[in-house]
């Protein structure tokens, strides 16, 4: 017990170690693993932080999946020439964007010395959500999400439909409705093609399981989900399975699924209990269970296109 | 010092390197990462103020920790555009930069 204390100031020096090093690197590649690493031990502060549906998200999608678009990103970027080298600021620059960058993180954790006591709270309306609307829902975050706040749960949904269209719209006009990019290798990968079949089943096992124990411990759609999208990007990786193309009627259905679910059960929450997003009670619970199972096929079918990035012409291999 | 408030000042001091990194590198991908090191950098101050909002039998306040699970699932999402938007313009270019000129100049020449 004595040894805690110890352990967080370690961790502490570690991440801001670790941030300082993703600034300053010089090399872009350098910069962009030990933003994976980053990830991975914020996950423990959040765990210190009594928040392990956090931790999983974040080591899933905050370290994992990001650290995929972005090793991906690098390596595409280090192909190409960068820019020239007195684009980088002089001195002088540096030193009063310093200065400038301290007195915002300064004034930031004065802030944080002196929040109010004592201290405000939702958490006696999350309390009654989970116990009330929520029906029998053992974990609070999940109750928060889908019953509290579902409107913003079910906008945060349409938010990562919005991205992949984003993402597909920089694509060229030529490629258009062809499969993304960056998981077409000429040729798989032997200790690639082992590690998707050893990993996936297992993988992707765990990430159900995840889903399903959401409603009363800590996980849910969003990690389960991620880790499904891991399994499936794995995969592609290795391909052992090809990427869809981007105009493929069941990859649409599947980016809909999710959202249009929530939102039909939003509004049939109008009619059938009185008011938008509120759930009848005593088929509360079911009804975020199916809500869920179709965010989880929306997440998993969401982030690998994501990370694919936008369609690409066949003769650009 | 409890854990938590090291936590938000390990925040505090995230915003602070992220906003140094944002501002300083001509590199756009450099600059998405500082991006981010100050999101994750607010997402722990969150994680303080949940910690502090211990009632009602938790052990945190449940609504700021499920903002964060969407703000890092959104953070996410705008990252990616940000990754397709930043190759794009490097294949367009011919070269790594938000220098606005590249465009003008021929591929292959350098700003002088």
């Amino acid at each position: 017990m004595s040894l805690l204390p110890y352990l967080d100031v370690g961790l502490a020096l570690l991440i801001v170690g670790v941030a300082v090093w993703i600034i300053a690197a010089r090399d872009l590649f350098a910069s962009v693993v030990s933003y994976v690493a980053y990830g991975l031990l914020l996950a423990f502060v959040w765990i210190r932080l009594y928040a392990p549906d956090v931790a999983l998200t974040e080591a899933a999608v905050g370290g994992g999946v990001t650290g995929v678009l972005l090793i991906t990103a690098g390596k595409r970027l280090g192909a190409l020439k960068s820019i020239a080298p007195e684009a980088q600021p002089g001195l002088a620059f540096k030193l009063l964007i310093g200065v400038l960058a301290a007195l915002v993180a300064g004034a930031l954790g004065a802030v944080i010395m002196m929040l109010p006591d004592p201290p405000p709270s939702l958490a006696p309306e999350a309390a009654a959500a989970a116990a009330g609307a929520g029906a029998g829902l053992g974990n609070p975050i999940t109750a928060v999400l889908i019953s509290y706040r579902s409107f913003d749960t079910m906008l945060e949904k349409i938010v990562l439909i919005l991205a992949v269209v984003g993402v597909w719209s920089v694509g060229t006009d030529k490629a258009w409705g062809d499969t993304p990019a960056p998981f077409r290798r000429p040729k798989p990968y032997a200790p690639m093609v082992f590690l998707a079949q050893m990993l996936a089943p297992i993988g992707a096992l765990i990430g159900i399981h995840i889903f399903w124990v959401g409603a009363n411990a800590p996980g849910g759609a969003f990690q389960g989900g991620a880790l499904l999208a891991a399994m499936w990007m794995v995969t592609m990786m290795a391909r052992l399975v090809e990427p869809p193309r981007v105009d493929a009627q069941w990859l649409r259905l599947a980016l809909v699924a999710g959202p249009a679910v929530f939102l039909i059960a939003g509004l049939a929450g109008e009619v059938v209990a009185g008011s938008f997003f509120a759930y009848p009670p005593g088929l509360a619970k079911p009804i975020i269970l199916v809500i869920e199972a179709f965010m989880l096929v929306s997440i998993t079918a969401a982030l690998p296109m994501l990370v694919a990035g936008p369609p690409s012409e066949r003769s650009e291999q | 010092m409890t854990p938590s408030v090291l936590a938000g000042l390990v925040g505090a001091a995230l915003v602070g390197l992220g906003l140094y990194g944002l501002i300083i590198h001509p590199h756009p991908l450099r600059k998405l990462l500082a991006f981010n090191l100050i999101g994750s950098g607010v997402f722990l101050v969150f994680g303080l103020v949940a910690r502090r909002g211990a009632a009602a039998g938790f052990a945190f306040d449940p609504v700021p920790q499920a903002m964060v699970i969407t703000g890092i699932v959104v953070a996410f999402a705008a990252s990616a555009v940000a990754v397709a938007l930043i190759l794009r313009l490097a294949v367009e270019a011919g070269r790594v930069t938000l220098d606005p000129e590249a465009w003008s100049r021929p591929k292959g020449e350098d700003a002088k």
